[in-house]
């Protein structure tokens, strides 16, 4: 437990050390936001089903968040790790695995629920942000949503044969997921090709659940999203287990 | 004496490549054991087989009486290591990273003496990315400490640095042993594992040529003593080959090789050359090193 407690402290430091992963995940939604909602406000209009710019863009931006961090971050993080020889470094101690793995699913985590905190409680104070939904159930969407896309992270670092290409492709991944899926621009907007387009982007799915969850949806209006995200956290627990390298 | 590593015939394969080919040796309690050789002569992959990084292909490898790959975590609470190529995070700062290593292990020891000890004070703050070749080495070598190991790995500890350091970093290793830990170091120079280790095993093309103290090595060998000098004039050889010990007398230009045996090969030659009033300078001896011993073995220059 004490190497576990160490480690996730020392892995936090590291975090916000890092001024670009610290930068995606804290301060580029509240720029987004600001931005936004500078130009629209967040007055209702029927464009958003009685609802304002602020209140559809927050749940979108959340996804962008949880993308950033499991698509970029995790990816890179894990395969520079290996690549530099950092793990190689804590195979030769008695540290297990599980407790490196747990660290980074923390940390991130952590750093995921506060750049989300951060943006709702700006946008309500900001935009007076409109909340129709139940607290427990967005929460357990976003835990969902997190880890779903973590394990894909962690996926893409097992599969990568380099940082570099761990780099390239989650760049890759990130982009069309974040502009295509409703994740950075509302999908109103979308024409129908790009809607279609949207349907195979697994952020669409994190966009849908949360904006749905967010407005007071049940639970039962969203089997689809839930039955992806679970999909992609089996797959990619099961893969990056067996496919995990030291070195 | 007690063994804190036994190794039996172990090999070790890479696709055609055999990297270790059916190596055995005992490494004793309270020694520097080292194990020298070229590059790709198949050290690295020892040392890691028997620290349990790597998976052996055949043999049986012992240490502290247990088994690398079955008891690895019970192993690697009591070793420590310092790896040749490891990094750590660009941005962790040394204290962190002291501070993070030692959580790793169930046996408690403060590592502030160790930043003392290992002259890392001063830059107790500093990014694992601000420090100089030297100082990380010694900062991992802190890290191979920290769970105050009974046996500890060093492979490759001088590559890379100054003279100067080397030095210091042999200082370092003696210290260890004369806290009564057991030390298994690789090397590729010659000099360090003759100044440094109690028993030597040389090894080339996966294979142990030779395995004894560094003296018995080098005495093996029967090899001559040479006293070398250099001279601006001609002159006249025949008083130096009856000096005492002498066997012969090589000169190439103004510089004058003298082969011989016996403690008295030195004070022969000057006597001889005082005597017949020879203007000589730049006098120096040349003893049989490690590397005439690996020339001898295998044939090769150390360093090709």
């Amino acid at each position: 437990m004490r190497s576990l407690w160490k480690l996730t402290l020392v892995e936090a430091k590291l975090y916000l050390r890092e001024p670009m992963a610290a930068f995606f995940t804290l301060v580029f939604p509240l720029m987004m936001l600001f931005l936004f909602g500078s130009i629209y406000g967040n007055e209702p209009t029927d464009f958003y089903g009685g609802r304002g710019s602020v209140d559809v863009s927050v749940p979108a931006y959340m996804a962008m968040i949880i993308g950033t961090v499991g698509l970029l971050s995790i990816a890179i993080t894990t395969a520079t790790y290996r690549e530099t020889g950092i793990l190689r470094r804590y195979r030769a101690t008695p540290l297990r695995p599980a407790v490196i793995l747990i660290s980074q699913v923390v940390v991130n985590f952590v750093m995921t629920l506060l750049g989300v905190l951060l943006l709702v409680v700006v946008a309500r104070l900001v935009y007076g942000l409109r909340f129709e939904g139940n607290g427990v159930s967005v929460l357990g969407a976003f835990i969902l949503s997190t880890l779903s896309f973590f394990a894909i992270g962690f996926l893409l670092a097992s599969l990568a044969p380099t940082a570099r290409v761990a780099n390239i492709v989650g760049m890759v991944l990130f982009y069309p997921n974040l502009f295509l899926s409703g994740a950075a621009m509302p999908k109103e907007m979308f024409p129908d090709g790009v809607l279609l387009v949207s349907r195979v982007l697994p952020l669409t799915y994190v966009v849908d659940l949360l904006q749905g969850l967010w407005f007071g949806d049940p639970w039962g209006d969203h089997l689809t999203e839930v039955a992806v995200l679970v999909g992609m956290l089996a797959v990619g627990v099961i893969v990056s287990a067996k496919t995990f390298r030291w070195e | 004496m007690k063994s804190a590593i036994s190794v039996d015939n172990l090999r070790k394969v890479y696709g055609p490549v055999v990297a270790v080919d059916g190596i055995s040796f005992e490494v004793h309690e309270e020694e520097i054991f080292g194990m020298v050789g070229p590059n790709g002569a198949g050290k690295t992959t020892t040392i890691e087989c028997i620290e349990g990084l790597r998976r052996p292909d055949g043999g049986s490898v012992q240490v502290l009486g247990l088994h690398p790959q079955r008891d690895g975590y019970e192993l690697r609470e009591r070793i420590g290591v310092q790896l040749q190529e490891a990094a750590l995070h660009y941005r962790i700062k040394v204290w962190e990273a002291l501070d993070l290593f030692a959580s790793f292990y169930s046996r408690q020891v403060d590592w502030h003496p160790l930043l003392e000890r290992l002259g890392l004070t001063e830059k107790h703050n500093a990014p694992f990315a601000k420090l100089s070749g030297g100082q990380e080495q010694r900062l991992f070598i802190a890290l191979a400490l920290i769970n105050d190991p009974d046996l500890v790995f060093l492979d490759e500890l001088t590559t890379g640095l100054d003279p100067q350091a080397r030095r210091a970093m042999w200082d370092l290793v003696r210290s260890i042993r004369e806290r009564g830990k057991t030390v298994f170091l690789t090397t590729h120079y010659m000099e360090e594992a003759e100044q440094l280790c109690d028993r030597v095993a040389i090894i080339d093309q996966g294979q142990i040529v030779a395995l004894d103290t560094p003296e018995n090595l080098i005495r093996s060998l029967g090899a001559e003593n040479r006293v070398v000098f250099s001279v601006d004039d001609r002159f006249d050889e025949q008083p130096l080959r009856a000096a005492p010990g002498v066997t012969r007398v090589e000169r190439i230009g103004e510089r004058v090789v003298v082969y011989g045996q016996g403690d008295r090969l030195v004070g022969g030659v000057v006597n001889a050359l005082e005597a017949g009033g020879v203007r000589f300078r730049d006098l120096r001896t040349e003893q049989p090193s490690l590397e005439d011993v690996f020339l001898a073995l295998t044939g090769r220059e150390m360093r090709e």
